[in-house]
């Protein structure tokens, strides 16, 4: 365990000597653009680490919106005919700065489904293991942040590989991992504190952050009880009701990791594409026959709820599919409060 | 319209009371500053659920499509327009409706106070036309008139214009021009026009709740959704992107109320009305027409007259 302290005016310089070694990732606002993204950063462009809280989570770094996962061409002519070609990618080092503990915890949460003993997606671990993840903590969580009850938290360390405190004129950077310790080190941090003080001045910061979270949910009984009496309970047409069954919940949660596969063809040419897609979207599970198993809003609306909160729970029997971000709570054009649907489901 | 709650409950608990309707359709307060919830209320008890204030932006007319029961529906005038749509083509009948109207005086714009202050807002309050803002470190008093929705600081029907009963006298329209905005688009050379819309769709994710949250938007399968044949790819492509929201605007033509359901609901803060406001302001300009004034008369665009103007053909 050791931890660097980085002061605030070699945090720029830092970050331009490590690109030797690896491509940045962070927080960017374009201008004249409401909020920052999780982007690439080209040279001079710094991550902002102001607004925190980005809508979009940085879920598309490891699983972008779209990506191509193989070209193809019929042509005979082509030395390439019939042979499916995974495109080139950059999957070189990458550090993600200022990733949100708990956006970084949710990857755990995903990379339980796409990389298991039985199968592994390609494009996910590939780009999840170029990844070394500098998180910040929050030391301000926001109304909607609901961490502390989902196992991770302000402070969570469970997916970064360093976790960096803002004391005001300075970072403390918690090593996590070996990882970590390289892209200090490729930065050029290596001032040493007093592990014990500083640890000790960490912890308080994280209780003092996680004091502040006063939003709860428990979902205790939801483990007790049965599929069946949650899937049949009579609340599910009230949570439904408002709901408009667009995407938003679900393309901005760092842990929905649903996709469709479609194909592009042009002539004797084209592509397999991997996009996002959503159970609150009928199309996602309309049968070729014709036949739709969740054909009505309150379904989709009910299989949301009931796969974060418990058929990911009974299955891995490791706490429930959601690291408590809030961004579906805030961003929801309705208000539909997982907090509450949570509540009606433990009670 | 603070004070519209108290007759809001009493009208709606009548109407359920002397089973004049099945169900209301109103809001109940949300869980977030600037956030209610459109809500069902079925029972005289549930009736003190209801509330109104300035963050009932959701047009409720979405929620009547093909019901069919007898229902009691809260309406300002952009949802009483979206009302008299949805009669005209078929998708409620007027029998089945008790319209309780509310006078507006327009919807608080979240986004934009949301983005004025870099804390967080934790609550808002209304009071007299001033809008209270309370953070952790901050208050700050607003005039409401200042912060309002777009659409709504450019509405001249404020009041609804099909009702069964009133929560209150009707408020004085404004008197404003209401497309300043598009002529400076529309003044544009080509290629900035380009750009400009390029930039304004830049951050589409295709949540679509733009469109689910558009009374307009209830075709059974969406042309973005149809997969035999598939109309428009469904990657993050951005001539798809753009194929989308061109389309849905156009069968908006004639039609959108500028409710600004649209703008409320975009998660990443997109502006696409300036593409509706553009088709409804050449409906009035060609056409004199405007959506959702009238039962009795057509929507311009599914009816023929001799003097339709035909300057387009060359």
């Amino acid at each position: 365990m050791k931890v660097i302290k980085i002061d605030k005016k070699d945090w720029v310089g830092g970050l331009e000597k490590s690109r030797s070694a690896y491509r940045l990732v962070g927080p960017f606002k374009e201008n004249g653009k409401q909020f920052p993204v999780f982007k690439e950063l080209d040279k001079g462009q710094e991550p902002d680490l102001t607004t925190l809280n980005t809508v979009i989570s940085p879920k598309s770094i490891v699983f972008p919106q779209s990506e191509v996962m193989f070209e193809y061409t019929t042509d005979e002519k082509s030395e390439d005919c019939n042979l499916l070609k995974r495109p080139e990618k950059n999957y070189s080092p990458c550090a993600v700065i200022g990733i949100r503990p708990y956006d970084a915890a949710a990857f755990l949460l995903v990379q339980k489904n796409f990389d298991t003993p039985d199968y592994r997606d390609p494009y996910w671990c590939d780009a999840y293991e170029a990844c070394t993840f500098i998180g910040m903590a929050i030391n301000n969580p926001d109304n909607t942040d609901f961490s502390t009850s989902t196992k991770s938290g302000p402070f969570d360390e469970s997916g970064l590989d360093v976790l960096l405190v803002d004391m005001k004129d300075h970072f403390l950077a918690k090593v996590i991992t070996d990882k970590g310790d390289a892209y200090l080190k490729a930065a050029g941090w290596t001032a040493k504190v007093d592990t014990d003080a500083a640890i000790k001045q960490i912890d308080e910061m994280k209780n003092k952050a996680e004091v502040k979270i006063a939003s709860k949910i428990s979902f205790d009984n939801i483990e007790k009880k049965s599929i069946m009496e949650l899937y049949e309970a009579d609340f599910w047409e009230d949570v439904a009701f408002a709901c408009i069954n667009c995407g938003t919940c679900t393309y901005l949660c760092p842990t929905c990791w649903c996709f469709d596969i479609q194909d592009e063809n042009h002539g004797k040419s084209g592509k397999r594409f991997k996009n996002w897609d959503g159970c609150m979207f009928p199309l996602f599970t309309h049968h070729s026959s014709g036949h739709n198993p969740r054909g009505i809003k309150v379904m989709r609306v009910r299989q949301r709820f009931m796969h974060k909160l418990k058929y990911f729970l009974d299955k891995y029997e490791d706490g429930i599919m959601c690291v408590g971000c809030g961004r579906c709570t805030r961003f929801c054009p309705v208000n539909i409060d997982i907090r509450n649907v949570c509540k009606l489901m433990n009670s | 319209m603070l004070g519209y709650i108290d007759k809001i409950r009493q009208i709606s608990k009548g109407l359920i009371e002397d089973k004049k309707v099945d169900m209301i359709i109103g809001f109940k307060k949300g869980t977030m500053p600037m956030m209610n919830e459109p809500c069902l209320v079925k029972s005289p008890k549930d009736v003190e659920k209801l509330v109104w204030d300035s963050n009932c932006g959701i047009n409720l007319a979405n929620y009547l499509t093909d019901r069919k029961e007898r229902i009691g529906i809260i309406a300002k005038g952009c949802d009483s327009r979206n009302i008299v749509t949805h009669i005209i083509e078929n998708k409620i009948k007027r029998e089945q409706l008790v319209i309780i109207g509310v006078p507006c005086t327009g919807m608080i714009d979240k986004h934009r106070l949301t983005s004025m202050f870099e804390g967080e807002i934790e609550q808002v309050t209304e009071q007299n036309g001033n809008i209270t803002i309370k953070g952790e470190d901050f208050e700050e008093i607003l005039k409401k008139n200042d912060v309002l929705q777009q659409n709504c600081s450019v509405c001249i029907h404020r009041n609804p214009v099909v009702y069964d009963e009133l929560v209150s006298d009707l408020v004085e329209e404004q008197d404003v021009d209401r497309y300043e905005d598009v002529r400076k688009i529309e003044a544009m050379p080509s290629e900035k026009k380009w750009n400009y819309f390029d930039d304004l769709l830049s951050t589409c994710i295709r949540c679509y709740a733009c469109r689910n949250a558009c009374p307009l938007c209830y075709c059974p399968t969406c042309f973005v959704d149809e997969s035999r044949p598939q109309w428009v790819g469904k990657s993050d492509d951005s001539i798809d992107i753009r194929t989308f929201h061109f389309l849905r605007a156009y069968h908006c033509a004639g039609r959108c109320t500028d409710c600004g359901a649209c703008e409320r609901a975009c998660p990443v803060g997109i502006n696409m009305r300036m593409f509706t406001r553009k088709l409804e302001k050449d409906c009035f300009e060609q056409y004199g027409w405007e959506a959702g004034l009238s039962l009795d008369e057509r929507p311009p665009l599914d009816t023929y007259k001799p003097e339709d103007p035909d300057d387009f053909i060359k």
